[in-house]
This record gives C-alpha cells, structure tokens and sequence, in this order.
C-alpha cells in the first residue's frame, strides 16, 4: 500500500479540474452539462482546499470549503432557473442553438 | 501728403471692391479716378518739390517688422529717384482709371476692374517709395498679384486664365532670385534698409566658394537681384510671360505691362545703384541681356501680326534698352527713357486698344487697314506714340534713345562699342515694326470682312482725353526734361544721393556721327516702310517666303515657348505624373492611409470571428486566457 499524501489530493483535484473544464466546451448536447461541469470546477477546487486545509493544519480551508458549496448550491439554483425560463422563452437548451449572445 | 498720395489709392480699391455693388459702377469709377488723380496730382507737386527745392523725405508710416536685429518700417521715403516714378506710376495710372471708364463700359465687371487697378496703383507706390528690400518685396509681390488678377480679368477666357498663370509663375522664377538676393543681404549686413546695406557694401569683400569657384559676394547679390528684375521686367529668357499678358483688358497693358510694373525691374537695378556699381561683372551681364533683349524683342515684333503683341514685344525691346544703360552705368539715361516711354508706350497700347475697341475686339492687324479717315483722333495720336517711341528728331524717345546709345559708345569698351551697333540696330527695327503697325493698321486697303468700314467710328471722348494728354507728355517729356534727367548743363544735380557713381559719367560728346546715325535711320525707315507695307506689299511676302526658316523662327518668337515646352513644362509634368502614379498612390498611399485601413478592416474581420455567440466558447477563451495570465505571473 502506498501513502496517500498531499499529492495525490492535488492529482485528484487538478483531474477533475481538468474534466470540468473539458465538459464545458466539449460538449455539444446540453447546457445543464455546462451547469454540472462547473460543479466539477467548484468541487476540484474544494478538494484542494480540503487536502492544504489539513496538510496546513489549518480550519479555515474548511471553512472556506462550506461556503463554498453554499454558494454553488445557490448557484446551481439561479442557474437551473435561467434555464428554466430560457427553455420558456426558446424552447431549447441545445448548446449548439444557443448563440444570441453577441453583438 | 505723403500719407495721401500712398492711401487713396488703397482707399479707392477698398470703396470699390467691397462695396462696388452697394454704391454703383458710376461712384466706383468716379470715386477711384477722383482718389488717383489727387495722388497724380500731389506726387506732381512732389516732383515739384523735389526738383526745386531739392526736398527729401522719410515718413515713417508704423514700425512693420521688428523681430531681433530685423527692424523694418513701412515707410515712404521720397528723393529724386522715387518722386520720378511716383508722377510716372500715378499720372499713367490716372489716365488709364479714366480711359478705362470708357474702355470697359460693355463690361460687367467695372467696380472689380477699377479696384484691381487703383490696388495695382497702391502696390507700386509702395514698391518705388520703401526704404528697405523687404517693403520692396512687398509691393513687388503685389504688383505680381494685381498683373495676375487683371491679366486674368476676363476669367471667363481659357486663354487668359492661361496667361495669367503664365505670368505669376515665370514671375516666380525671378522672385525666387530676388528673395534670395534679399536674404543673401540680409545674411551679410544684418538688415535690409537700403541706406544701412549701401553704407557697408563698399567694404564687403567676402567671397563664397561653391563647387570650386569663387563668387564674390557682391556679385552674388548683384545676380540675384538682377535676375530678380529680369523676371519683373520681361528679359530675355524671361520675357516669355509678356506677351501672353496681353490677353488682359487693354488698359491693364498700358498700365501694368508698359508703363509701371515691367518698369519696377529698371527701378531695383538703379535703386541699388550702390550695390551694383561695385559689381563690374554683373553690370557687363546686365548690358549683354539688356541689348539682348532689345535686339531680340524688336525682332519678333517684326512679324507679329496682333496689334497688342507687337507693342508688347516693343515694351520688351524698350525694357531692353534701359537695362542696357543701366548695364553701361548711365543709371539717369536708363530712368529718362522709362520715364518717356511711360508716357509713349501707355499712349500706344491706349491707342490700340482705340482701335481694337473700334474694331469690335479684333487685334489682328492683317484684318484692319484703311481706317484713318473713321479714327482721325485715334489715327493721330498713335502716330505722335509712333513717332516718339521710334526716336524721331524732338520728340521724347529722341532724346532718351539717343542717349542710351551714346552713353554707351562713351562707355569706350568693346561691351559698349557692341551695346551701341546693337542699339542703332534695334533703333532702326523698332522703327520699322513700329511704322509696320500703323499702316496696317490704319492705310491699305480695308481687310476686315466681319465689319463694314461704314461701322467704325471712333472712341468716345472719354477715351480720347488721356490719349491727348499723354501725347504731350511723348512730345514734350524728353525735350523738357531731358538737361533735368541727363544733366547736361552741369549744375544744379538732380537726382543727389539716390543714384550713385562710382566714376563719373563721361562728359565728352560722341563722335557727329553716332548722334546724327539713329534719326537718320529713323526717318528713312519711315519711306521705307510705307512702300513695304502699304505700296509693294509683295516685297515683305517675297523677303518671308525665300527666308521662309528665318521667318519661322521670328514667327515663333524664337522658339522659346517650344524650349521652355520641352525643357520645363514636359519634364516637370513628366516628374509631377511620377509623383501622382509612383510615389504617392503606389508608395504612400499603398502603405500609408489605404494600408493602414484595409489592415485594420481585415484585421477586425478577423476579430469578428471569436464573437460567436457560443458560450462555451466564450468560457473557453476565458479559461485560456485566464491561464495564460497565471502562466505569465508564475513565470515572471
């Protein structure tokens, strides 16, 4: 058995990070997966505050953490709203339809 | 009365040109002939003064430039040299004012005319009474400009918006010279007051070194002042502009182009007297373009056949004959025959444009003939203008030709003895062309098919007033004021400090027969031109057709406009068209405004492409960009 250290932590965070990102412009189906891969985002982040909270010995990483998924928790809300009221107004949330916002 | 004499002109054009529409034609005419004659009657009692009590004087207007060591006063300053061409300038311009009235009465322009004219006067006053090179410029410059708007009146007229550019721009190669010379001085001395230059040049022995030779500097400045009146007074090579003037109203040639303006290079040339009678070598130069000239212009006036340019190249050749005395030193003979052949010359191109006003504006000569019985005054007065400008024994040309040409046989040098056949030469010419146009003009046979004779009649009085009174002047001036001018009896001096000699003129007489040669020629010349033009006329068309190369190129006056065609105008406009397609579309503006524009246009097409409404996208560009940003802070 190997040791789980800070490393890996980061590893995992900067994976997901990535997978976050990669979700949001590779995928061609759904804005609600934009929604869900910066939830990824957020949680990556999350990860590596947690792990520098405790490889720092210091709370308020942690603390930092719950406000965190606060504010994405509210985030996920408004965000799934919009899209409620956009799917209203255009009857669709495909990706691919969704270029009105330019100029 | 100096102020006045200056002022009422200008106030007469400003009357007349600003508010010519407001107060009439008639006022404008009456109001700028009443300012001019005032001025023509205070320079006379000026002249008056000057000659009796030997009056000088300096007005000092208002301090114009003062900048540093350049101090420069808008002056009037009045000694002998300036009174003469104070009462030459105002009294021909008067009469014109006056002729004029009746000359441009189909015109619809008269208040625009007469305020050219009395601003032309203004302009040349300032010219003959500054104290200083640069007031000189000044009316030098504007007199330049009011030749280019009368020479240009008839704007309507391609040809004449032609001339008129013709004559600014050959105008412009001589003035080009006289700023410099201006400059050059006020390099030397550190000031441009003639009294302050002529006091320094006799100790001024720089020299400049260019390209290996050496100039004097007072040669220098001599050159360029003279070439600087080559192009005001029509010398060869710069005469071109002369007689393409004449496509101006005919007043304005007797005006402008005979009587004042084409005179002010003569003018320059004895006012700096001081300067060039320290510069042998320009005064030879002087003399070799001034018969030049003469020779030259009198033989061209030979085979014009338009009325206006026979006379002007007559000018040209009179011109010529006064430069050549002031060449030989003989500075009062150059400022006698200009102030005769004012009166004479303005009294001929007045005349012609008698009858070219009679003849319904046709100028050319072989189209006239027979019409002395119709234009008896006319008819007349020409012949007085003839016989004066030809030299006939006691009129005015008499005395001033004469001696020009024996002041240069006294000169005693190979340069004068030469100056003097050529002057008898052209004295002979002169006569012949001159004599030519009268019987063309006026005996023969009756040419003109547009017209019948019975439709002639002559000018009104209105015309024939200045023409009376400028035939006394060509009558009387020389024998008048010929012991005044030339001085003769040897007391009382006229001119005082405004003409300087290094030497003193010769007073010996010439041989007999220097004297007794020209009115000889002059009067014989008349016998022979009467069977010339008006018995045989087959003799002058036989003489052009076996010298039908000789006769072209006096035709084509020498063909000087060809050159010039070829020299300048074809291989400027050959550079201007290089500039146009080469350089400024190809080159500047190829990489300049067109190429920064397009660049930007396909640059922000470029640009426009990221804007594609696709959020994710936007996102994306966010992410990368952000990162580079953390990529760049890391590093750094």
């Amino acid at each position: 058995m190997i040791d789980i250290g800070l490393s890996h932590y980061l590893t995992l965070g900067a994976m997901i990070f990535t997978i976050g990102i990669a979700g949001i412009f590779l995928n061609r189906k759904n804005i609600i997966v934009i929604l869900m891969s910066i939830e990824l985002i957020l949680l990556a982040v999350n990860v590596n505050l947690v792990s520098f909270s405790i490889f720092l010995d210091d709370l308020s990483g942690q603390i930092f953490t719950l406000f965190i998924l606060t504010v994405a928790a509210a985030e996920a809300a408004i965000g799934l709203a919009i899209i409620v009221v956009y799917y209203r107004n255009s009857s669709t949330i495909n990706v691919e339809e969704i270029n009105r916002l330019k100029g | 009365m100096e102020i006045a004499l200056l002022i009422l002109p200008l106030i007469g054009s400003i009357v007349s040109g600003f508010f010519g529409k407001l107060i009439g034609d008639r006022s404008s005419e009456i109001i700028t002939c009443l300012f001019v004659s005032i001025s023509a009657i205070l320079s006379l009692v000026l002249f008056y003064e000057v000659n009796v009590n030997n009056y000088e004087n300096n007005v000092v207007i208002t301090k114009w430039i003062s900048s540093g060591s350049l101090n420069v006063n808008w002056s009037i300053d009045v000694d002998a040299l300036s009174s003469v061409m104070l009462v030459v300038v105002t009294l021909v311009s008067s009469l014109v004012h006056i002729y004029s009235i009746g000359y441009m009465s189909h015109d619809p322009h008269k208040p625009r005319f007469m305020a050219y004219l009395s601003l032309f006067t203004f302009a040349m006053l300032t010219l003959v009474t500054a104290d200083n090179f640069l007031q000189l410029f000044f009316g030098w410059e504007g007199v330049g400009l009011c030749s280019y708007f009368l020479i240009g009146f008839w704007f309507k007229k391609d040809s004449a918006n032609a001339a008129a550019i013709k004559a600014f721009v050959v105008n412009r190669v001589g003035d080009f010279a006289f700023a410099l010379g201006i400059f050059l001085i006020f390099y030397l001395f550190g000031t441009v007051n003639y009294d302050e230059v002529f006091k320094q040049i006799p100790s001024l022995d720089r020299e400049f070194i260019y390209l290996g030779l050496n100039f004097k500097a007072v040669d220098l400045i001599c050159i360029l002042l003279f070439v600087g009146a080559m192009g005001k007074s029509a010398q060869f090579m710069l005469h071109t502009w002369l007689p393409d003037a004449m496509e101006g109203p005919t007043p304005v040639s007797a005006l402008i182009h005979a009587a004042t303006m084409v005179t002010a290079g003569v003018f320059l040339v004895v006012r700096c007297s001081p300067i060039f009678e320290y510069s042998p070598l320009t005064l030879n130069i002087i003399t070799i373009i001034g018969m030049t000239t003469a020779f030259f212009a009198a033989t061209v006036a030979l085979v014009q056949t338009d009325i206006k340019k026979i006379i002007a190249y007559s000018t040209c050749s009179q011109l010529g004959y006064m430069f050549f005395a002031a060449g030989v030193g003989a500075y009062n003979v150059a400022m006698f025959h200009l102030f005769t052949h004012a009166f004479f010359k303005a009294l001929l191109f007045l005349g012609s444009g008698s009858v070219i006003h009679a003849f319904k504006n046709e100028q050319n000569i072989n189209l006239m003939g027979a019409s002395y019985k119709k234009l008896p005054y006319t008819w007349i007065l020409m012949i007085i203008g003839t016989l004066a400008l030809t030299g006939f024994p006691f009129l005015s040309g008499f005395y001033s030709k004469d001696a020009i040409i024996e002041f240069a046989y006294l000169k005693g040098n190979t340069l004068g003895y030469y100056a003097t056949g050529i002057g008898i030469f052209t004295a002979f010419l002169t006569s012949i062309y001159s004599w030519r146009l009268i019987f063309k003009t006026f005996h023969g046979t009756y040419n003109n098919e547009k017209l019948k004779i019975t439709e002639i009649k002559d000018s009104t009085f209105i015309m024939l007033v200045p023409l009376i009174i400028l035939s006394i002047g060509a009558v009387f001036a020389g024998f008048l004021f010929k012991d005044l001018f030339i001085n003769y009896s040897g007391q009382n001096y006229f001119w005082g400090d405004s003409i300087k000699f290094l030497n003193p003129l010769s007073s010996d007489h010439p041989p007999i027969w220097i004297i007794l040669i020209t009115p000889i020629l002059v009067v014989i010349s008349v016998p022979i031109s009467y069977y010339l033009f008006v018995k045989n006329k087959e003799v002058p068309n036989y003489l052009a057709e076996i010298n039908r190369p000789l006769y072209n190129f006096l035709v084509n006056k020498w063909y000087f406009d060809e050159l010039y065609n070829l020299i300048f105008i074809k291989s400027s406009k050959k550079i201007g068209l290089f500039f146009w397609k080469v350089v400024d579309v190809k080159v500047i503006d190829k990489f300049g405004p067109d190429g920064i524009s397009s660049l930007i246009k396909n640059l922000s097409l470029k640009a426009n492409k990221f804007q594609s409404g696709f959020i994710y996208q936007y996102a994306f560009m966010m992410l990368l960009g952000f990162s580079a940003l953390l990529t760049f802070l890391i590093l750094k």
